[in-house]
């Protein structure tokens, strides 16, 4: 285990694992989301309630769970950086902020989208909605503060900080927004607390989620080995490569 | 044995770019040491690495044979430093900056050991003047003057000559030899050259890449 | 300039305590030196609180149906603008060096500058909102809670804003990206602390708002001074 820990701290030999893992990734995102996608536009049930509108939800929920994976998943990285001065691990903490910032966007606008069929209009603050157009800014002042620092070490690790005292806030932040939400307006309509759900339409569900998962691993990967040629760029093991 | 510390091994990489390594540096009571090297070649890195700001890539410090991240507290209750800023607040008077600078080393000094130590870098009758109005020499006398005023054996100073007159310079050379003849230890950077220049052991980095 | 022998005169060792005293006594002296600083964000928060009536409707019920909210969104951005330059001298005289290498713990250190913060900002400010608040028509009533609520609630912020103004002080401008960062952290103070106003406004119990206010603070208290020495360390440091 410890020396497994111990190889993936080395670029050279990371930058090989993402190349081997890569492939199979990719190939279970474009089976997963094609899967997922033809079963939940075209073979499941419309909504009793809603009709077509609801299928939103299949790009919406996984997005939405995208969201907040992605910055655990920062937060694990940069808790790997701090401890163990793992460089890698701070690439990758890097390559994800993007990619999360992308997908809160994503989980913002179709939110938004789902919102005209159902309350007749575009922004409604809902305590889901709200809770992720907060995390979005926190998404961009992470961006921001490494933009800032540009590419070195000292940005990396303050950057890291921030990513750490943001995830401890997020459940802070998301139950505060809940307890906003109840005092002023009761949640009429969210999208957790719907009757149970038919398999028909819950399995296609859960395979977008697992597509998408697959997607942002694939993704991370990819832009993993891109970071770890780029920032090694004067080693001599990439120079070899590039010739 | 006041100061025993040793450096073995030590690397230091900033941003992708190995500074130094396999430095080795090994200092006991009685050493004068000076660090040269051109801008940029790892001066004040090293300094930060042997006063356990920054932890190094590759090799270790040891403080009377123990890690220095263990050994922290006894060391840094050993340690004077002086930095390339001095830790002078500009707003504050002389006496106000070294009570606080004493008190952050951790020593209880009264009113009049401090108007000693300032007499002592020349800064009588200046003792209730707000730094900021001071010239940048005297501001960095101020500094100075901790070294009379919180005894430790070990000084650690990055560039302590800048800013002060030829007779600071006299000062602070004698008073740098003296605490190694009473059996204190100093390393600096600095590319002033002593007079008594046999006393002092010069450290150059850079030479071997 | 004479050569001097080391002095004779043993010097005392100093707990915690007296050295916690001692960076008490220094942000006292600074603060002094720096006159009327202090009012500014006092002076902010009242220029704020009258722009709403010319920018919103000068009516009674409109004003004090909007006033918790407004009093603590005000107050809020007067703590943030106050937070840039917590350590910017601080860092280019190479005080915080000498901090970094106290032998003392530094959250300690930390936490005695962010309560000189709190005290030189926030308790002015919860101490002057409720007579702003008769600007805003806010009734009476409601001023021991907005007190009570921005005392506890500011506390939260100096602390976590703190650790912003930490990670940005190497930075030459970092005013704006300290708000973008902060920000967001600062919500769930906003939300519980307007929340126990408007409650309280509306006949009932401020006492869960508050609570969670206290909550939020005890956990800050707890966890922001290490954030802020490591954001320091890392600052200073790289």
């Amino acid at each position: 285990m410890w020396t497994f820990v111990h190889k993936l701290g080395s670029p050279k030999w990371c930058h090989a694992l993402c190349a081997r893992l890569q492939p199979g990734f990719w190939i279970a995102a474009g089976l997963l989301l094609a899967v997922g996608a033809v079963w939940s536009l075209a073979f499941s049930p419309p909504d009793y309630q809603m009709g077509d509108s609801y299928r939103i939800i299949y790009v919406h929920v996984p997005a939405a769970i995208l969201a907040q994976s992605v910055f655990v998943g920062m937060a694990l990285a940069s808790a790997v950086f701090l401890i163990w001065k793992i460089k890698v691990a701070d690439m990758a903490a890097t390559v994800m902020a993007p990619f999360g910032a992308a997908m809160t966007f994503l989980g913002l606008f179709t939110g938004s989208l789902w919102g005209v069929p159902t309350w007749g209009t575009w922004w409604t603050w809902d305590a889901r909605l709200t809770a992720m157009l907060i995390q979005l800014f926190l998404y961009i002042g992470v961006i921001a503060l490494r933009g800032a620092y540009g590419r070195d070490d000292q940005g990396a690790k303050a950057v890291a900080v921030l990513t750490l005292v943001g995830v401890v806030n997020i459940p802070i932040i998301k139950y505060s927004v809940v307890w906003w939400n109840t005092l002023h307006q009761p949640a009429t309509f969210t999208l957790t607390e719907r009757p149970a759900m038919p398999a028909s339409m819950w399995v296609p569900l859960l395979i977008m989620v697992l597509g998408f998962y697959s997607f942002f691993i694939a993704l991370t990967l990819y832009r993993l080995r891109n970071e770890i040629m780029r920032r090694e760029s004067r080693t001599r093991w990439v120079q070899a490569l590039a010739d | 044995m006041n100061v025993v510390l040793d450096a073995h091994e030590l690397a230091c990489e900033r941003d992708d770019r190995w500074l130094f390594d396999s430095l080795e540096l090994h200092l006991r009571d009685g050493d004068i040491v000076r660090i040269e090297g051109a801008n940029g070649s790892g001066k004040t890195s090293l300094l930060k690495l042997l006063t356990g700001q920054l932890v190094p890539d590759a090799g270790r410090i040891e403080w009377h044979g123990q890690p220095l991240a263990r050994a922290r507290e006894a060391f840094r209750r050993s340690l004077l430093f002086i930095g390339h800023e001095p830790g002078v607040a500009a707003a504050l008077t002389a006496q106000e900056n070294l009570a606080w600078s004493a008190a952050m080393a951790g020593v209880g000094v009264s009113a009049a050991a401090i108007d000693d130590a300032l007499a002592g870098v020349g800064l009588t009758g200046f003792e209730d003047v707000a730094a900021n109005q001071l010239s940048a020499g005297q501001r960095r006398r101020i500094a100075l003057a901790r070294l009379d005023l919180v005894p430790r054996p070990l000084w650690i100073l990055d560039e302590p000559f800048t800013a002060i007159d030829r007779h600071g310079v006299a000062w602070l050379e004698q008073r740098v030899l003296s605490h190694g003849e009473q059996g204190g230890a100093v390393i600096m950077t600095t590319h002033h050259t002593f007079q008594a220049n046999d006393r002092v052991d010069s450290l150059i980095l850079g030479a071997t890449a | 300039m004479s050569s001097r022998e080391m002095p004779v005169a043993t010097p005392t060792r100093l707990g915690w305590a007296h050295v916690c005293l001692a960076q008490l006594r220094r942000e006292l002296a600074l603060a002094r030196r720096r006159g009327g600083d202090w009012l500014n964000p006092l002076l902010f928060l009242a220029l704020v609180v009258v722009l709403f009536p010319l920018g919103i409707s000068p009516q009674p019920a409109r004003l004090a149906d909007v006033a918790p909210g407004l009093l603590w969104v005000a107050a809020l951005l007067a703590m943030l603008l106050s937070l840039d330059a917590l350590f910017r001298t601080d860092h280019a005289d190479g005080t915080l060096e000498q901090m970094l290498l106290a032998p003392q713990p530094l959250p300690l250190l930390c936490l005695t500058k962010v309560v000189v913060h709190w005290l030189l900002t926030g308790v002015p400010l919860a101490l002057c909102a409720p007579w702003l608040g008769v600007l805003l028509s806010l009734p009476a009533g409601a001023a021991p809670v907005l007190i009570g609520s921005l005392l506890l609630g500011s506390a939260t912020l100096s602390l976590i804003g703190a650790i912003g103004a930490a990670l940005t002080v190497g930075l030459p401008r970092g005013g704006i990206l300290l708000s973008l960062l902060i920000l967001p952290l600062y919500i769930p103070v906003l939300i519980f602390g307007a929340g126990a106003v408007q409650t309280a406004l509306a006949g009932g119990s401020a006492a869960p708002a508050m609570a969670l206010l206290g909550a939020m603070l005890a956990l800050a208290v707890a966890g922001a001074p290490f954030a802020i020495a490591g954001a320091l360390r890392i600052s200073v440091n790289g």
